[in-house]
């Protein structure tokens, strides 16, 4: 039942996405705006400062997600469907987890055109290690969403929640940054530092998992008038 | 019963900040930084009384949001205001003390940035509770019920990356090594705590009659 409800919020976002595809391709826009916009502090005389791209990489995700979560939830609030939503006869927690897995599958998807494009552009060499890369994306995306989606959804009710999402969701997921950035940096480094990559890796992990914990736990009383 | 206490507490809390220059004046010199380290009995002070604090406030915000409890929402706000009171202070007297120790005023190391951190955390608490319109008690209790659980991670920070400050185990071996100044630790500990209980009590109070007003207010207009 649990899975199930999450799983019919998550293939319902998908299906407004890839009929509308509005989402994606903002998000993209911005993600790829943003990595032009600091190419112009990072690079000097042609060539990208050290470590650069990885700067870059993080803070275009996080951007472009923090854009997401407020587009998501914005369209659940102009359909008036966000109240539909929460009437459904089951756990709130599972409609959190459908938004969140549909908020990780976009960012995921503008990531993947986002890596190698960084990757490119900065000569940052970060498909030497891909499962390491792989496994920082991914929990450091789903650390970032998991606070993202519960604080988008709180704030749903707020007159302000366009300058409130960022100015909350930042400090709060401020040690996934960390972990993210100072683990591709580890990656990318010459010669690369592995043991370092996996213990940030394993520092993330346990972010999410906090993180996750508290987001299932306080969705209720949060959505609850 | 907060009533009653109140005045001895206070007069305690002045008594043993009065007293607090004597007995940091009166500890032992360390023996490299001379009296530099002296900052450090404040220093860590705040801190001690900074985890009351968030603790405080994550409670109360965890009572008011699972149990409804206004009064919790109250404490937890004004301990709120306070945690950023001695966040701010914290980081000013830790940037005196690097300003000495490391040459810096501001070092990007793990557990300087997790405090930043936790400082911007309790400011947004109070922002959202100015501008996030109606219902934003409840949203300001998830910020707290999260700044706390990144709280412990800020404390650890130091241990686990290796980075420049100095590792809490430095707290284990001080009893052992030099007993007054563990002492003097603890007296300003507990001093700052106390200050923190008095204000936390006039803080609350100040919100309770708030309260009262607003229910006077409108039970006039009905």
């Amino acid at each position: 039942m649990f899975l199930k409800v999450a799983w019919l919020v998550l293939r319902k976002d998908i299906a407004i996405e890839v009929k509308t595809r509005e989402i994606f391709y903002t998000t993209l826009f911005f993600a790829v705006a943003c990595v032009l916009v600091f190419s112009f502090a990072f690079v000097k005389e042609g060539v990208p400062v050290e470590g650069a791209g990885v700067g870059i990489l993080w803070i275009a995700v996080i951007f472009s997600g923090n854009l997401a979560l407020g587009r998501t939830f914005e369209r659940e609030r102009y359909g008036e469907t966000i109240r539909a939503l929460l009437l459904v006869p089951a756990p709130r927690a599972a409609i959190y987890l459908g938004k969140l897995l549909g908020i990780v599958a976009l960012m995921s998807l503008t990531e993947l055109l986002l890596v190698p494009m960084v990757a490119f552009l900065f000569q940052a060499p970060l498909f030497s290690w891909p499962m390491h890369l792989l496994a920082l994306l991914v929990l450091g995306t789903l650390g970032f969403a998991s606070v993202g989606t519960l604080f988008a959804a709180m704030l749903m009710r707020s007159r302000t929640r366009d300058v409130l999402l960022p100015i909350l969701l930042y400090p709060v997921t401020v040690p996934v940054i960390i972990a993210g950035v100072l683990g591709t940096s580890a990656l990318t480094q010459t010669p690369a530092d592995e043991p370092m990559a996996t213990l940030w890796i394993s520092m993330l992990a346990f972010f999410d998992v906090v993180f996750l914990t508290l987001a299932l736990w306080m969705f209720e009383p949060l959505m609850t008038e | 019963m907060v009533r009653k206490l109140f005045t001895p507490l206070v007069v305690l809390t002045a008594a043993m900040f009065a007293y607090a220059p004597i007995a940091i004046a009166n500890a032992p010199y360390e023996s490299t930084m001379l009296l530099v380290q002296k900052i450090f009995y404040f220093h860590l002070a705040t801190w001690m009384a900074l985890a009351v604090a968030v603790s405080v406030c994550a409670v109360g915000s965890a009572m008011y949001l699972f149990k409804g409890h206004e009064g919790a929402d109250r404490v937890a706000f004004a301990a709120a205001e306070l945690a950023v009171v001695y966040c701010t202070f914290g980081l000013i007297s830790g940037s005196l003390w690097g300003r000495k120790a490391w040459g810096v005023w501001w070092q990007w190391d793990a557990k300087l940035t997790m405090a930043f951190m936790l400082e911007m955390i309790f400011l947004g608490y109070l922002i959202v509770r100015k501008y996030g319109g109606p219902g934003s008690e409840k949203l300001s209790a998830a910020m707290g019920i999260f700044g706390a659980a990144t709280a412990p991670f800020i404390y650890k920070s130091a241990d686990w990356w290796r980075t420049i400050h100095p590792q809490t185990s430095v707290m284990k071996t001080l009893g052992k090594n030099a007993p007054p100044m563990w002492n003097v630790v603890w007296f300003c500990g507990t001093a700052f705590v106390l200050l923190f209980l008095v204000l936390l009590a006039l803080r609350v109070g100040l919100e309770e009659r708030r309260a009262e007003l607003d229910r006077l207010y409108l039970e006039a207009e009905a």
